[in-house]
């Protein structure tokens, strides 16, 4: 049976509350999910304060500031700080978004509360092990796949076609939706999950593509595709605002359409 | 550090590639007539649920004979028959998703799975058995 309870080791138990800076006048309360893979401990939920006038507005602004002047071991991912990357994916306040475009000022009710993605592995703290879901990624062979000879110039591709493609293409890998989608945490191992299907369709979608069918016939199985059951959390989770559970129904139409 | 070795990882990962262990078996080619049929059900059933809910007001506190002679009309039989065979149908993909979803032993989802099939084809025929005995007026 599907697991609903956290295995022994995963369990939460106590966590260390650090002082508060000296001389802040205004702080925040920051609640961090904690595990170091070397101590042989169960997680633990640090408390700490931010000095909220020496620190930007993100929630990844306090997570470096914390990192800066706290606790050094604390140990998350981060590159753009602006939205584009998606390395700093993790769930805050009970929904997984990014860091860095989630304001802690949005984050009502007290102490802001920060997980890793949930249902991942942990490799520490707050980073996940995506190993799987960047598999998965690479399992929809996220390239153009022609056979007609190559152009001189480019493949062509007309606006309107083009824009089949919105809503598709911005899609950063940050794992939000996937790791939010109840599917995904029961069948993670055979289920592709949405943003691998999202990607999926986006070439699918594309016209320059020559191996439609082929794609198609990749992803047709009760698992790999059939598991969305339309929950709608990853359009819910997703931080740049697109929605792939109408990406994976746009697929399932498609399957259809070319039985009936 | 590895997959394997990360903290809540699946025990018993074997050596194998990241992208061989998603590819696996490769894909089943099936499962968009199932989809298919869902929906055709569902439809079909929310279609036939107003007059269903008709037919069994007519048949209530009715003894035997009557609901004999109600569904001795051609019509009456035919709805209920369709009503039967949609959501019997209906119902087994439905519960063939859920076990699908929740449970993982292989050896106890092909049983569940046969049941679920043997369960879902009695309840249809005995149904479907005891409308047309009804409407036949045996």
């Amino acid at each position: 049976m599907v697991e609903f309870a956290l295995p022994k080791n995963s369990k939460i138990t106590g966590g260390k509350t650090w002082p508060k800076p000296a001389g802040a006048t205004e702080t925040r309360e920051f609640r961090v999910y904690r595990w170091n893979p070397d101590d042989g401990k169960n997680p633990s939920v640090d408390t700490y304060y931010v000095d909220t006038h020496d620190c930007g507005p993100m929630v990844l602004d306090g997570l470096i500031w914390i990192k800066n002047n706290i606790d050094p071991s604390l140990t998350f991912r981060r590159s753009c700080r602006e939205g584009v990357c998606g390395s700093c994916a993790m769930n805050i306040d009970g929904q997984n978004t990014l860091a860095c475009t989630r304001s802690m000022h949005d984050v009502k009710d007290g102490a802001v509360k920060i997980n890793p993605l949930p249902h991942q592995p942990v490799v520490k703290d707050l980073i996940p092990d995506l190993t799987n879901f960047y598999a998965q990624y690479a399992s929809v062979e996220p390239w153009l796949k022609t056979t007609s000879p190559t152009p001189q110039k480019e493949w062509k591709q007309s606006h309107e076609d083009r824009e089949k493609l919105d809503g598709l293409y911005e899609c950063i890998l940050c794992a939000c939706c996937s790791t939010s989608c109840p599917s995904y945490w029961w069948n993670s191992e055979r289920y592709l999950g949405p943003a691998a299907l999202l990607q999926a369709n986006r070439w699918v979608s594309d016209s320059r593509d020559e191996a439609t069918g082929e794609r198609l016939d990749n992803l047709e199985d009760p698992f790999r595709l059939y598991r969305c059951h339309t929950i709608m959390n990853c359009a819910k989770a997703c931080p740049k605002g697109l929605n792939p559970a109408e990406a994976i129904a746009e697929l399932k139409l498609k399957m259809v359409e070319r039985q009936i | 550090m590895s997959f394997d070795e990360s903290h809540g990882a699946p025990k018993g990962s074997s050596m194998r590639t990241p992208l061989g262990r998603v590819r696996n078996l490769g894909a089943a080619h099936s499962g968009t007539s199932d989809f298919w049929r869902q929906r055709i059900t569902g439809v079909a059933m929310t279609l036939l649920m107003i007059p269903v809910i008709v037919i069994v007001m007519m048949l209530l506190g009715r003894n035997q004979a009557g609901a004999a002679q109600i569904l001795g009309s051609l019509p009456i039989a035919v709805i209920l028959l369709l009503f039967i065979f949609a959501s019997a149908w209906h119902m087994k993909i439905g519960m063939q998703v859920v076990i699908e979803d929740y449970i993982h032993n292989e050896k106890l989802k092909l049983i569940s799975i046969m049941l679920n099939n043997f369960f879902s084809i009695a309840v249809a025929l005995a149904s479907t058995y005891a409308i047309l005995k009804l409407s036949s007026g045996v």
